[in-house]
C-alpha cells in the first residue's frame, strides 16, 4: 500500500502526510488453558496485522467474531503486549515506551469501549471520571479542571448538572457520552472506539454517531472505529479494514470498498447486511459454515473452507495484498488473477 | 382478519414495583394471520418482548394482564398454568435471543429435541429419536446422526439457534414466537438463520412473531409490522408501506435515524428528549413530549385506526387530515 490515501468522502477530508499510527506485522497469540484444547495449544488472535491511521480521519476496522479486531484494538491502546510486530504513533515506537514517555502515550490516544462501565467506575460521579484523566496527568490547576469537566460534558451535550450523578442515574446514551467526555479529557490525537454504539438504540446510537463525527471534523481527531456494524461503518468512516480470522482481507476508501468489494469474504459480509429496505431483499446467503477456530486456522487463505470461489492454490499459499484501485487492496488469488486477466486484455 | 390466529385486543400489561406500577403495555389491539411472518419493533423498554411474554403467560406474578388474547378463538389470559403449559412447546412456541436459555447444557441436543416431542406426545422413545434427527436436519446442522449426543457447549452460537429452533418445530406448532432470534449473532450466521425462517415459513406454513429492535430484519424477512412506542402500539402496517410510506411520527422519527452512506456524517436525525417514565406515563400519546407535531388532542390516546385496509396509526396528526379529506365519513378508531 502506499503512504498516500485517496479519500472517499469530499466532505471530510483526510490530511495527506505521515500517518499518525502505523501498525506493522502485528501478530497476538494466546496460549490457551492447559489440557482443556489437549495442552498449550496457541490461539491466532491477531496474524499479521499492517494499517495505518492518517491524522483526522476515520478508519473502521470490522469483523465478525473471532476476527481478531479487539484483540488488535488493545494491542494499540497498550493493554496488551502483542507477540511480534510494530505499532509506531506520531514517530515513537510505542512498544518501547515506559514512564513519562509512556504516559505521554496513554494521554493521546484514548479508548472509548461499548460498555462504558468498563473504562468508568461505577461508583464516582459524572464529574469524577470525566476528570480522571486530567488528575492522572496532572493537567492545570484544580479549578481549571473543573471548568474543563463542564465544557466537555457541554461539549459531548450533556447538561453540565450531571456532574454530580452517579453512571446509573444515566440511560446508556448519557452514560457513553460521559465516556466519550472522560476520553476527550486529555486532549488525545486519536481515539479507539472498539464498538462505541453497538449496545444503544437505532435513536441514541444516532446521537452518539453524530456527536463522534462533529468531533472529529471539530477537533481533527483520528479515530479507530472498531465495530461489526457495516451500515454504521459505511455512515461514519473515511476508510475501512476488513478483518478475518486475524487477518486484514481487505482495505480501502469506505465508498470504494462498499461499491466495490473484491475479496469474496467483504461481497458475503456486504450482502448479509439486513437492509432496511424491502425492495432489497437479500438473495440465499452465499457463506456456508462458520468462522474456523483461531486456534488452528486453515492453511493457505484463511477464508477458502467458507470461500464460494476458492481454487487449488488458495490451500496452499497465502494470497498477498493486491492493489485494486487508489488505496483499495485486497489479499484474494481469484480476485487477482481477474485483475490480471483484465489488465491483460486492456493492454491488448 | 377471518383467518387471524392470534388476536389481541386492548391489552394492558402493568408491574407492581416499590415505585407503583409501571405500565410496560398499554391498550394494544393487533392480530395475526395464520401463515404470516408478523415483525413487532420498537426500542429497549417499548414492551414488545413484554407483550410476547403476556402471550405466552410467561410473565411473573408481579405482572398484572388484563384485555384478551386469543390464540385460534381459544382465550389465553385467565387460562389456567398447566392448560397454558400444555399449548407451550406445543401449539405455541417460542425461540430467544440466547440459546442457552432454552437449551439445558446437562442433556444432548438431541435428547432435548426428542424430550420437548415426548412430553406432548405419546409417542416411542425411538419415534421421538428419528423425529428428532430429522428436524436436526431440516434446520441444517450437518450429520445429525453424529450431533445427536452433543452437548450444547459443543456448538457454535448459530447452531444453537439451529437448535433451539429445531426443538420449537418440534410438535410442529401453529405459532411460533422468535425475541430477537439473531441479534447476538454474527452478521453472515445472521443471513442464514434468516434464510431457514423464510424457508420454514414456506415449507411448514409456520405463523411466526418476529420481536426485534432491528428494522433491517424487519425489511428482510416480515409481512407486516406492528411499531411499538413506550408500551403503546403506534402503527401497523405491511413492509412495503411501513419502509416507504411511514405515517406515526414516532415511525417516521426511528427510520431516519438509521445510518445510511447518503447522510452526511453527523446529519443523522436524532429525536429529542426520553422515553417517559412509565410509573405514571403522561395521559395520552406516550411520544407526544418528543413528538415535532404535538398538539392539543395528544393529551388523549388516539386509536389505532385505518388509514388503509392493512394500514393502521394512532395519531391525531392522522385523523385530523383524514378528517379534513373526508368530512362526513371521517373513519373511526378501531383495532385490526
Amino acid at each position: 500500500m502506499s503512504g498516500q490515501v485517496v479519500v472517499s468522502d469530499e466532505v471530510a477530508p483526510v490530511q495527506l502526510g505521515p500517518p499518525i499510527l502505523e501498525v506493522a506485522g502485528l501478530v497476538k497469540h494466546f496460549s490457551t488453558d492447559r489440557g482443556l484444547f489437549g495442552g498449550g495449544a496457541k490461539l491466532h488472535a491477531v496474524d499479521g496485522v499492517d494499517l495505518q491511521i492518517f491524522p483526522g480521519e476515520v478508519l473502521a476496522v470490522v469483523g465478525e467474531s473471532g476476527s481478531g479486531k479487539s484483540t488488535l484494538a488493545r494491542c494499540i491502546l497498550r493493554l496488551i503486549d502483542p507477540t511480534e510486530g510494530r505499532i509506531v504513533f506520531a514517530g515513537q515506537d510505542v512498544l518501547a515506551l515506559k514512564g513519562r514517555r509512556l504516559a505521554g502515550f496513554r494521554q493521546q490516544v484514548q479508548p472509548v469501549f461499548q460498555d462504558p462501565f468498563s473504562s468508568i467506575d461505577p461508583r464516582w460521579r459524572v464529574g469524577t471520571s470525566v476528570a480522571e484523566a486530567l488528575d492522572a496527568f496532572a493537567i492545570g490547576t484544580k479549578a481549571e479542571r473543573r471548568a474543563r469537566v463542564l465544557d466537555l460534558l457541554d461539549r459531548v451535550g450533556l447538561d453540565p448538572s450531571l456532574v454530580g450523578r452517579r453512571p446509573h442515574e444515566l440511560s446508556g446514551g448519557q452514560r457513553q457520552r460521559v465516556g466519550i467526555a472522560a476520553a476527550l479529557a486529555p486532549s488525545p490525537r486519536l481515539i479507539v472506539a472498539d464498538e462505541p454504539v453497538s449496545a444503544l438504540d437505532v435513536s441514541v446510537q444516532a446521537q452518539v454517531l453524530n456527536l463522534l463525527a462533529d468531533l472529529q471534523r471539530d477537533l481533527r481527531l483520528a479515530i479507530l472505529f472498531v465495530a461489526h456494524d457495516l451500515a454504521v461503518v459505511e455512515h461514519i468512516s473515511h476508510r475501512v479494514a476488513v478483518m478475518y480470522l486475524g487477518k486484514i482481507v481487505e482495505t480501502g476508501p469506505t465508498e470504494a470498498v462498499f461499491r466495490d468489494p473484491r475479496h469474496p469474504y467483504t461481497k458475503a459480509l456486504l450482502e448479509a447486511i439486513p437492509r432496511p429496505d424491502p425492495d432489497r431483499r437479500m438473495q440465499e446467503s452465499v457463506l456456508r459454515g462458520e468462522i474456523p477456530s483461531p486456534i488452528a486456522p486453515p492453511s493457505g487463505c484463511r477464508f477458502r473452507t467458507r470461500c464460494p470461489v476458492a481454487i487449488e492454490r488458495c490451500v496452499t499459499e497465502e494470497p498477498e495484498m493486491t492493489l485494486f484501485g487508489e488505496g483499495h487492496t485486497a489479499a484474494c488469488h481469484v480476485a487477482r488473477a481477474e485483475l490480471q486477466k483484465q489488465d491483460h486484455q486492456r493492454r491488448q | 382478519m377471518s383467518d387471524a390466529i392470534l388476536t389481541l385486543e386492548h391489552v394492558d400489561v402493568g408491574f407492581a414495583t416499590d415505585d407503583g406500577t409501571v405500565s410496560a403495555v398499554s391498550d394494544v389491539s393487533l392480530s395475526v394471520a395464520s401463515g404470516e411472518i408478523f415483525g413487532l419493533v420498537g426500542e429497549s423498554g417499548c414492551g414488545k418482548t413484554t407483550l410476547a411474554m403476556a402471550t405466552m403467560g410467561l410473565l411473573p406474578a408481579s405482572a398484572t394482564v388484563s384485555g384478551s388474547v386469543r390464540f385460534q378463538g381459544r382465550e389465553l389470559v385467565g387460562l389456567a398454568p398447566e392448560d397454558l403449559r400444555r399449548l407451550r412447546g406445543d401449539r405455541i412456541s417460542m425461540v430467544f435471543q440466547d440459546p442457552m436459555t432454552s437449551l439445558d447444557p446437562a442433556f444432548s441436543i438431541g435428547e432435548q429435541i426428542a424430550e420437548t416431542i415426548t412430553a406432548h406426545r405419546n409417542v416411542q422413545r425411538g419415534q421421538a429419536r428419528d423425529r428428532a434427527l430429522a428436524l436436526l436436519a431440516d434446520v441444517g446442522i450437518p450429520e445429525p446422526e453424529r450431533r445427536y449426543g452433543d452437548a450444547p457447549h459443543r456448538l457454535s452460537g448459530g447452531m444453537r439457534q439451529r437448535v433451539v429452533i429445531a426443538t420449537a418445530l418440534a410438535n410442529e406448532p401453529a405459532l411460533m414466537l422468535a425475541d430477537e432470534p439473531t441479534t447476538a449473532l454474527d452478521v453472515t450466521i445472521q443471513s442464514q438463520i434468516l434464510d431457514l425462517l423464510r424457508d420454514l415459513r414456506q415449507r411448514l406454513r409456520t405463523t411466526i412473531v418476529l420481536i426485534t429492535h432491528d428494522l433491517g430484519v424487519i425489511a428482510q424477512l416480515c409481512d407486516r409490522v406492528g411499531v411499538m412506542y413506550a408500551g403503546q402500539l403506534v402503527e401497523i402496517a405491511t413492509v412495503a408501506e411501513i419502509f416507504r410510506a411511514p405515517r406515526h411520527p414516532y415511525t417516521q422519527a426511528l427510520l431516519a435515524a438509521l445510518p445510511t452512506q447518503h447522510q452526511e456524517p453527523g446529519s443523522l436525525r436524532v429525536i429529542p428528549g426520553r422515553v417517559p417514565n412509565l410509573i405514571d406515563p403522561p395521559p395520552g400519546c406516550r411520544f407526544a413530549s418528543r413528538c415535532p407535531y404535538v398538539m392539543d388532542e395528544c393529551t388523549i390516546v388516539p386509536p389505532l385506526a385505518h388509514e388503509s385496509a392493512d394500514h393502521l396509526i394512532a395519531c391525531w396528526l392522522s385523523e385530523a387530515t383524514r378528517a379534513a379529506a373526508h368530512p362526513a365519513g371521517a373513519a373511526t378508531g378501531g383495532a385490526a
